[in-house]
């Protein structure tokens, strides 16, 4: 399979080296749209080649963008565009590598996503803790301003555009693409509620387009070389390729840049090398912290995002995160939950208050002091939390779909520890 | 000097021309001055470890907020610290993929061999131990990060080479 | 109007509003908690939750919020489908998680919004089995107690504080279920309009502090709707009485005047009420000085042979209802009488009303206030003359929001949403001022100017207006804001004691009116009836003409007016040289009583009625919430008493309220309106007088059982339509007489809305108050008189700093507010400071004619040339003038003081801690 996202990586060259990145191919996107495409030419190609967001929600990348408003329907002022490399989702270990690696294809997703919405200004909203990310993209950056690729007039062009990395002081929430403007604007993110989407009043109220990294990662690729050849990518339904990552107990942990519809199968059987001796898989979470247990029966699914939906999970990000037959389901849940509740923004009832409610349920049970009851309360609390809507954001109810799958595929593991009164796994 | 001494001579000291130089050069990026409040306190945590009351009461001078506005953002997020720390402060995986990998045995010897728990600084002010929502390195589970640097696969030796020496009473209540 | 369905039931909604208000204005019952009428949603309690269902076919539906879904024509609800009872008992539930169930010991409890949300969601097993949450409280000053662990995280107090209240010393700190809401350190709540928090939170986290130290539950308190006596805004409020004490004072909604919210002054400025400064008894002069106390009849009688065939003189006041001022104006003659201003108050209020009556500009509400979409302040720091106003005037210049809002079509309760579009783009509002006014914060143009300025500045606007050459940049860019704006407010006021002031702001008016736009204009003015007396003045005396005539006179009755206030201490001797004797009646001590000859203790205006008329011409009636202790009558009533008494032609056939009140409405054809500013003595409600106590009331038998076991009699009030009893209906009455709001399951003052013909509007009893002056659209005069001050090398020109707390005479004796008056100043800018070598909290002499005060020194921002600003309406500035020069010298004897503010509660030392700060540390 031709390597895309990744046919830089493991290159001699330092990570940042422009020249290096050039010489294999880069900014040709670049200096193809500057030269020959208006905006309206690189949207309509985008919107064509069916790429879907690569956050989490995989919503389509180029529905998302017609959604700005057209400049002279809008008032006078600045556009913006946002990169989201937050990345704090549990198991999930993508974009870091594709900033750390290959920092100049993330730059050149962004003036060209931000070229096709008409911004003038960009950010990299980027974990703090990215420490090497954080410095590879800042030289990056110093170099495509020296070499007239940022700033203004690019290449030519007449367009302008300024770029900035912005370190997170860290909160899982900032992910979200509203809080993750708030934290921009240098405010507590919460997240806002929607509509007003950001397309039409984001970042300090103007019109805003939050991306993935990977996301952006695939806009030179797909700008070069055209919507038809990136439709080939994918196996099945969805377009392109995608990182795909194992962790857990498996024999070659990592990430793989691979076609979008890879059997998972595949991916942890051969990538990922299988289990490790002694121990078998019990399940798994697809994308993520935030996405319902799939198990054995599901690993003949392809990786595509309808596929999985219709499985009961969500694709997510794409990394997923192996539950093995030796550690407890309910202290996996339990450790997701902690960390969910833990990150709520305080901003909503149910998250704020109902999260810490579960993990105490939880908690009891995994420390044997569950009682019949408290499953009742579980689902109780799954109902109360878990669906899109009865919250503020999507934090909350991503939060409950591990419990709510676990409750389904592990019910009699929940039922040995409060019958045992203790943990049967240890 | 060491940022102990620094935050010893904190009290009542107000932002160097440095910091606010940096401070200056991020409020070229944003609109408002509130914006740079968090690149603000980042920026001061770096020079001094943490961002104590009269620090806190200086940024927002600078940035035109209230001190109240700047103490909801900065108690806000994980990463400021409105408490001293340590030299460094070791960010400790504890997210479900290095929780598979056994984390909770690792933070158990790491907290036996510098004689702290999460929230506590060693008796010598070397190292903070807090827990950190995954690090993105689940791969290479379990990890931390000690200071700026990723420690991965960590293991019983690799906590041995790192802090075995560290021979330190309990530290003081953070 | 959209139709929609609510459980199948078919309902007619306003057009543009959301699911939860239309639910409120149809009389169903959705629980809510962060919503606010006046602040909008944000959608974080999840409270009012129901079902949308897609259409008629859909069965299952979906939980949307009722704050944040706005009604759509043919949308389908539902608010009893189990799912969404349960999901609302379960919001409740988990609120209750950490809410540490203190309520037999809460201030809230009996009127708490939470308690009332859970009995409504059935909420009353608890599951959850882990530790709650613990706060450490905070110290917030002397108005507000704080108690954390009762906070359900609404958010409503840091948005009512800093959103709407302008206010930057609260807000929400730390997060996830750690939240914390207070002060970056201890301290004084800096901002006017604090004490709404008691109201604004639903739970007991914000309590009146107070009211605390002599706590009585909602349902004890005895009520009476009344009307603030703060400043001349007149804002409705409710006050409640127990054991003889007032004990606090809640606000009352007018729509048209203060709606949700009062001020600090208005809220907390009552406890003189209860202080020992009051008049106990009658007292008569002894030739040794010192006063004996008689009972009422035997001062009337001696008070009779004084005034009996004499020559009898009377002052007024300008803080006393209408009917004791048209009494006392009647006993003693038109040409006897002196409404009680100083001389220039006399002449600024003669100014102001009429161009109130002749004005083509409209005289706005205070809600009107807030339509405007520009604003000229001319000379008057609003939020400490007439502080409510400036709460309006805050929420004006949120328009420019709401236009860019409707521009992408979202509505205007879309709280969050709307500010995040706006960011800091606010209406213009122009503040031109001699130093920092209070607005300055959301003012697009501060301009500084020495009032003399202010006045030509007005006129240079005018020219600028006319299209005249103009060579001031400022007056041609105000002009054209004012001239670009569809309803433009402008705000003047006497507080700058300069006639050319008000000219100004009248002619700017004038001027955009002619441009064919919208013009609002309103005066503020000093006092809560200065309006009323200034229409009771006509044919009479000012003060200084009273006074050089007073020797020819035998006897002077003063009515609640200190007259140390509005004299000179030359004037003052005048008064009482011999050979007059003076009775004076007031409602606390002062030194124009320990002046006079006899002494008349008055009634408080929580003690009795009487009518006020505020600054936009609105009559409104305040009842006495309990009656006055024995030897206290109202003024009005020792006016009727010494009527009887001496025989007086007309006004001894008087012997009720109502009397008088028609009298006095038939006085003078612009007070016809008296007699509508609230119902008769006779009104019934369904046979019924309107109950002043709840119908939960307790201890009525045995509450003065440990003065004596014998159960007195309930008083009677036979002067107004309510009862001091139980007994009636607390229903649909009309808005003036509501003593306090109560509805079945809506104990907290939320159940206002079930008073509300719909949710933020009027009351179902109609609007209380009666405009008495309406302009008869002339036009006014607007020649400004022009008047340069010369000003000679270090001299400086007297400006008047009026504060909420301390410039008012009376709320100042009310412990707390004195404690936040703290001492008067003397206000410098900081070049003058620096000349002078002194800094905040150093000792200034000021020197005038030769007199001289030493007062402490306080920094402002931005000051006008040539200018100094000096505390009004403290003791110590009395002798202090607006607009004399003075010159000024550093006091090297100055001691400097400690901060006055005793924190006397602060109990914890160290700063808080708050739990889960930094989460992780
Ligand atoms: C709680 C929460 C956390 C999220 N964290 C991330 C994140 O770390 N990185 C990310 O790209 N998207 C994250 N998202 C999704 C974003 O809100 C948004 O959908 C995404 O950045 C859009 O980019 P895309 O369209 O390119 O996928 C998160 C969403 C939620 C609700
Ligand atoms: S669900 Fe609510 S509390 Fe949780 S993170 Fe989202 S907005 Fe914040
Ligand atoms: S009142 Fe609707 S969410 Fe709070």
């Amino acid at each position: 399979m031709e390597k895309v996202l990744t046919r830089n990586i493991g290159l001699e060259q330092e990570p940042t080296n422009l020249k290096a990145y050039e010489a294999n191919g880069g900014y040709q996107g670049l200096r193809k749209a500057m030269a020959q495409m208006s905006p309206k030419d690189c949207q309509d190609v985008i919107s064509a080649s069916n790429l879907r967001g690569r956050g989490g929600a995989g919503f389509p990348t180029g529905m998302k963008w017609s959604f700005v408003p057209a400049a002279e329907k809008s008032t006078p002022g600045h556009r913006y565009l946002v990169c989201n490399a937050d990345e704090m989702e549990p198991g999930t270990f993508k974009d870091r590598l594709l900033m750390e690696c290959d920092p100049h294809q993330l730059i050149e997703g962004m003036i060209l996503a931000a070229y096709t919405i008409g911004a003038d200004i960009s950010y990299i909203f980027i974990r703090g803790e990215y420490i090497v990310a954080i410095q590879r993209l800042r030289d990056a950056l110093a170099e495509c301003y020296g070499a007239g690729l940022l700033g203004e007039n690019i290449l030519g062009s007449g367009y302008s555009l300024h770029m900035h990395v912005h370190p997170s002081a860290g909160r899982y929430i900032c992910g979200e693409e509203t809080a993750l403007i708030n934290a921009l604007e240098g405010k507590r993110a919460n997240p806002r509620a929607k509509p007003p989407f950001p397309q039409v009043s984001g970042l300090w109220g103007r019109p805003t387009i939050v991306n993935n990294v990977e996301t952006l990662c695939n806009i030179p690729h797909i700008i070069d070389r055209g919507a038809d050849w990136f439709k080939t990518l994918g196996l099945g339904e969805d377009a392109g390729t995608k990182l795909f990552g194992v962790s857990g107990k498996v024999n070659n942990p990592g990430c793989w840049e691979l076609p979008m519809g890879t059997p998972i199968r595949e991916i942890i059987e051969q990538h990922a090398g299988g289990m490790q001796d002694g121990y078998q898989l019990k399940g798994f979470l697809p994308g993520g912290g935030s996405t319902d247990f799939l198990t054995a029966e599901h690993l003949d699914l392809a990786m595509d995002y309808n596929v999985i939906g219709a499985a009961g999970s969500r694709m997510g990000t794409g990394t997923m995160i192996i539950l093995d037959d030796r550690t407890c389901p309910v202290g996996m849940v339990l450790n997701l939950i902690r960390f969910f509740a833990h990150e709520s923004c305080g901003f909503c009832t149910p998250c704020r208050d109902g999260l810490p409610w579960s993990r105490q349920v939880l908690q009891d049970i995994e420390e044997g002091r569950g009682q019949p009851e408290d499953l009742e309360t579980l689902a109780y609390q799954v109902r109360y939390i878990g669906a899109i809507g009865n919250t503020h954001c999507a934090l909350a109810p991503g939060a409950m779909e591990p419990l709510q799958s676990a409750l389904k595929y592990f019910y009699n593991d929940f039922k040995q520890h409060i019958s045992a009164g203790r943990c049967p796994y240890h | 000097m060491s940022k102990s001494q620094m935050i010893q001579t904190d009290r009542g000291s107000v932002l160097t021309a440095q910091e606010i130089a940096e401070i200056d050069a991020e409020l070229g990026h944003v609109p408002y001055k509130s914006g740079a409040a968090i690149d603000a306190l980042k920026i001061v945590q770096a020079k001094r470890g943490w961002v104590s009351d009269e620090c806190l009461q200086a940024i927002a001078r600078h940035l035109e907020m209230s001190a109240e506005e700047l103490e909801g953002v900065a108690t806000f997020y994980n990463l400021i610290y409105r408490r001293p720390v340590g030299e460094k402060v070791i960010l400790f995986c504890d997210s479900v993929s290095c929780w598979i990998c056994g984390c909770d045995d690792i933070k158990q010897k790491i907290s036996a061999a510098l004689g702290v728990d999460y929230g506590e600084t060693t008796a010598d002010n070397q190292y903070t131990l807090l827990p950190v929502p995954c690090l993105g390195a689940c791969d290479r589970a379990p990890v931390m990060m000690v200071g700026d640097d990723l420690v991965t696969h960590l293991d019983e030796a690799k906590v041995k080479a790192l802090f075995g020496d560290v021979k330190v009473e309990a530290g003081g209540d953070q | 109007m959209p139709t929609i369905f609510v459980d199948g039931q078919e309902l007619q909604v306003n057009d543009g509003e959301n699911i939860l208000e239309a639910c409120l204005n149809a009389g169903l019952d959705l629980p809510y908690f962060c919503w606010h009428p006046a602040m909008g949603s944000i959608g974080s309690c999840r409270q009012c939750a129901l079902v949308q269902y897609q259409n008629e076919e859909d069965t299952r539906g979906r939980i949307v919020m009722g704050c944040m879904t706005g009604v759509t024509e043919g949308a389908r609800f539902s608010l009893n489908a189990e799912n969404a009872s349960e999901f609302r008992e379960a919001v409740v539930e988990s609120l209750m998680l950490n809410h540490p169930h203190d309520c037999p010991v809460c201030a809230e409890g009996g009127e708490c919004h939470l308690q009332d949300m859970t009995v409504m969601v059935g909420h009353r097993d608890r599951r959850y089995k882990g530790k709650k949450n613990t706060y450490r409280n905070q110290y917030l000053g002397p108005l507000i107690h704080h108690e954390m662990n009762r906070c359900i995280t609404c958010y409503r107090c840091e948005r009512y504080y800093k959103d709407y209240a302008g206010g930057r010393d609260l807000g929400a700190q730390a997060s996830h279920d750690h939240l914390y809401f207070g002060r970056h350190e201890e301290g004084v709540l800096e901002n006017e309009f604090s004490g709404n928090l008691v109201e604004v939170c639903p739970t007991g986290v914000f309590t009146d502090k107070p009211f605390l130290k002599q706590y009585s539950r909602k349902w004890d308190l005895q009520s009476a709707p009344s009307i603030c006596t703060g400043c001349a805004v007149g804002c409705n409020t409710a006050p409640g009485e127990r054991y003889g004490k007032l004990k606090r004072v809640h606000n009352r909604y007018n729509h048209e005047v203060n709606g949700y919210f009062l001020c600090d002054r208005g809220r907390f400025g009552s406890g003189y009420i209860n202080s020992d400064a009051r008049l106990d008894y009658a007292g008569i002069k002894k030739p040794d000085g010192s006063f004996m106390a008689v009972h009422q009849q035997q001062a009337l009688t001696t008070a009779a042979s004084w005034m009996q065939g004499k020559k009898v003189v009377g002052i007024g006041s300008p803080r006393a209802s209408m009917e004791a001022n048209y009494l006392l104006r009647e006993l003693v003659g038109a040409e006897n009488f002196s409404s009680g201003f100083s001389d220039t108050d006399s002449d600024l209020m003669a100014a102001v009303l009429k161009i109130l009556k002749t004005t083509k500009a409209s005289n706005p509400t205070i809600k009107q206030m807030e339509t405007a979409d520009a604003i000229l302040v001319l000379g008057e720091d609003v939020t400490n003359t007439a502080p409510r106003a400036a709460l309006a005037m805050r929420q004006a210049l949120r328009n420019k929001s709401f236009e860019l809002a409707e521009q992408i079509g979202l509505p205007k309760w879309q709280d969050a949403a709307v500010r995040n579009l706006a960011q800091d783009q606010l209406s213009p509002m122009i503040v031109v001022s001699a130093m920092d006014t209070r607005l300055d914060d959301v003012a697009s143009h501060c301009i500084s100017l020495a009032p003399d300025q202010i006045a030509e500045f007005a006129v240079m606007v005018v020219e600028a207006m006319a299209g005249e050459a103009v060579a001031d940049k400022q007056a041609k860019q105000v002009a054209s804001i004012l001239q670009q704006a569809k309803n433009p407010l402008i705000v003047s006021g006497t507080s700058m004691q300069h006639r050319g002031i008000i000219n100004g702001a009248v002619a700017v008016a004038e001027a955009l009116i002619s441009k064919d736009s919208n013009v609002m204009l309103s005066l503020c003015v000093p006092e809560a009836n200065s309006l009323g007396s200034a229409m009771l003045s006509k044919g009479s005396k000012t003060l200084s003409q009273l006074v050089s005539t007073v020797a020819d006179a035998d006897v002077l009755l003063v009515m609640e007016n200190d007259l140390e206030r509005r004299l000179s201490a030359g004037q003052i001797d005048l008064l009482t040289a011999d050979g007059t004797q003076v009775i004076a009646m007031d409602v606390l001590e002062n030194n124009t009583l320990g002046a006079s000859d006899m002494v008349l203790p008055a009634a408080s205006f929580a003690e009795s009625e009487g009518t006020l008329v505020n600054m936009e011409g609105r009559a409104q009636r305040y009842f006495p919430v309990f009656q006055p202790a024995a030897e206290r009558l109202a003024s009005w009533q020792w006016l009727l008493k010494l009527a009887a008494e001496t025989g007086h032609k007309s006004l001894s056939k008087l012997q009720h309220f109502d009397q008088v009140v028609a009298a006095c409405a038939e006085s003078q054809s612009d007070l016809a309106g008296l007699i509508d500013a609230a119902p008769d003595h006779s009104f019934r409600d369904r046979g019924l007088k309107i109950p002043r106590q709840t119908h939960r009331y307790s201890g009525r038998t045995a509450m003065n059982a440990a003065v004596s076991v014998h159960e007195p009699q309930q008083p009677k009030d036979t002067e107004t339509p309510l009862s001091y009893s139980m007994e009636g209906l607390n229903r649909d009455q009309p808005s003036s007489l509501r003593p306090y709001v109560w509805s079945p399951g809506w104990n907290s003052n939320q159940s206002l809305q079930k008073f509300q013909a719909e949710v933020d509007g009027p009351l179902k009893g109609g609007t209380a108050g009666k405009r008495l002056i309406v302009s008869s659209s002339k036009g006014a005069v607007s020649k400004a008189p022009k008047s340069t001050m010369e000003m000679q090398p270090h001299q400086w020109q007297l400006i008047p700093v009026h504060r909420v707390h301390g410039s008012d005479e009376l709320s100042v004796s009310t412990d707390e507010i004195a404690e936040l008056a703290g001492y008067a100043c003397i206000a410098l800018g900081s070049v003058v400071a620096e000349k002078l070598g002194v800094d905040t909290g150093d000792g200034v002499c000021v020197s005038v004619d030769g007199e001289e005060v030493s007062l402490e020194v306080q920094i402002l921002q931005r000051v006008a040339k040539n200018c100094i600003g000096f505390s009004a309406g403290y003791g110590e500035t009395l002798s202090l003038h607006a607009g004399s020069t003075a010159s000024l010298s550093k006091d090297t004897n100055w001691q400097r003081r400690s901060p006055q503010l005793i924190a006397s509660d602060r109990t914890i030392a160290d700063p808080v801690i708050i739990d889960g700060g930094s989460a992780h540390v």
